[in-house]
């Protein structure tokens, strides 16, 4: 049950661009079509769970018996940094075609402010592994959804007449503030 | 380029948020109110000047390969000591600003001036660079603030403009950080074009 209510909660409730407001560089820059968005999502998910155990696991037997929990950013960073040059390596390798694709945005994935949140997120909540790990999928669930959707609905739009004023990044942003307050409806969920 | 010029550039012409559209995290979400907006942007500004400042005296000293790694170590010992000054000096706004104070480490505006400035340039034009893309983006930050402040529960810096029932909810909820920037960034490019 607890799980469930972390899931819901992380998908829906708290979605981790529409409500916290981590990621939106991807969010706004991979988003021009469906299928980069999915890669990115998919890029993005496997970088979050393997990083949120590994710095779980730096936090609760390294950092916290030695007392230095306040290397806690540099550690976790340097941990994340090494992550993402492995999955580039290892998707250079399985799929160029995707490697092409997400292009600039797989070194990004280093600065992209979601990986390091969950990672601190899981221990300012204080879950225990399997916890984390569950929140960690949850949130990149979440993450991958508000992507897709809003990748969608950019699609639909290169179709539309918008003002000049508006075209490009702004109206992307408003319609990212209509998304948000459709998700605002989940609020009473949990 | 001349020293003036560089400091005016990122506040103005390459302003990070308005212009070159780096570091959306932070503005969106800690600039539900001016107080805010002025505190992060005074503590990203810190980290963006001191980071260009190391970067620029060390950067002959990196070999190519690891440089990303070098600056973010270099960028998160800062990030770190604002942290720690922040949670004894000034409990309550390191409260308000929580996760996105050590998530000024994964800025894109920190690592990116490094990377596209500070390396190649010397120590004064790199303090220079620092100061004016962190004043920008303390700009950015704090207007977007007042607005959504405004808008949100009819008060600016915590002054009663008008009555807090007038004020609309939703601007300083999630929806309105979206909305509202996106309205300033329309109306700054219509002001370009003319």
């Amino acid at each position: 049950m607890q799980y469930l209510i972390i899931v819901i909660s992380a998908i829906l409730v708290n979605n981790i661009v529409l409500a916290q407001f981590l990621g939106i560089c991807p969010f706004l820059g991979v988003s021009k079509n469906s299928s980069t968005a999915m890669g990115m999502a998919a890029a993005v998910a496997f970088v979050m769970t393997l990083s949120t155990i590994v710095t779980y696991l730096i936090q609760y037997y390294i950092l916290d018996p030695l007392h230095v929990s306040y290397l806690q950013t540099i550690s976790f960073i340097l941990v994340i940094a090494a992550l993402v040059q492995l999955v580039e390596i290892i998707l250079k390798k399985v799929s160029p075609a995707l490697y092409q694709a997400l292009g600039v945005y797989l070194p990004l994935i280093t600065t992209n402010c979601t990986i390091l949140g969950v990672a601190i997120l899981t221990i300012t909540r204080q879950f225990n592994l399997i916890e984390s790990v569950v929140f960690a999928i949850a949130t990149a669930g979440g993450f991958g959804l508000a992507l897709l959707i809003f990748a969608n609905i950019r699609e639909q739009m290169e179709f539309s007449n918008i003002p000049e004023g508006l075209k490009g990044t702004p109206i992307a942003l408003i319609t990212a503030g209509i998304l948000a307050m459709a998700f605002m409806g989940f609020s009473g969920i949990v | 380029m001349n020293r003036m010029q560089t400091f005016l550039n990122g506040l103005m012409k390459e302003n990070p948020i308005f212009v070159i559209m780096l570091g959306m995290c932070p503005t969106l979400g800690v600039s539900s109110n001016a107080i805010n907006g002025i505190g992060m942007g005074l503590a990203t500004t810190f980290v963006l000047v001191m980071s260009n400042l190391i970067v620029s005296l060390v950067a002959g000293y990196i070999p190519d390969k690891v440089r990303i790694p070098s600056y973010v170590v270099i960028i998160a010992t800062f990030v770190t000591v604002v942290q720690l000054t922040m949670q004894a000096w000034l409990p309550s706004l390191y409260a308000s600003l929580g996760l996105f104070i050590p998530l000024i480490v994964v800025n894109c505006i920190v690592l990116g001036r490094a990377e596209a400035f500070a390396c190649k340039n010397g120590a004064v034009l790199s303090i220079l660079d620092g100061l004016g893309m962190g004043f920008g983006f303390t700009f950015a930050l704090t207007l977007l603030g007042s607005i959504r402040e405004l808008l949100g529960t009819g008060k600016v810096f915590d002054l009663v403009i008008y009555p807090e029932q007038y004020g609309s909810l939703l601007f300083v909820l999630a929806p309105g950080a979206f909305i509202v920037l996106g309205y300033l960034i329309a109306i700054i490019n219509r002001i370009k074009k003319t």
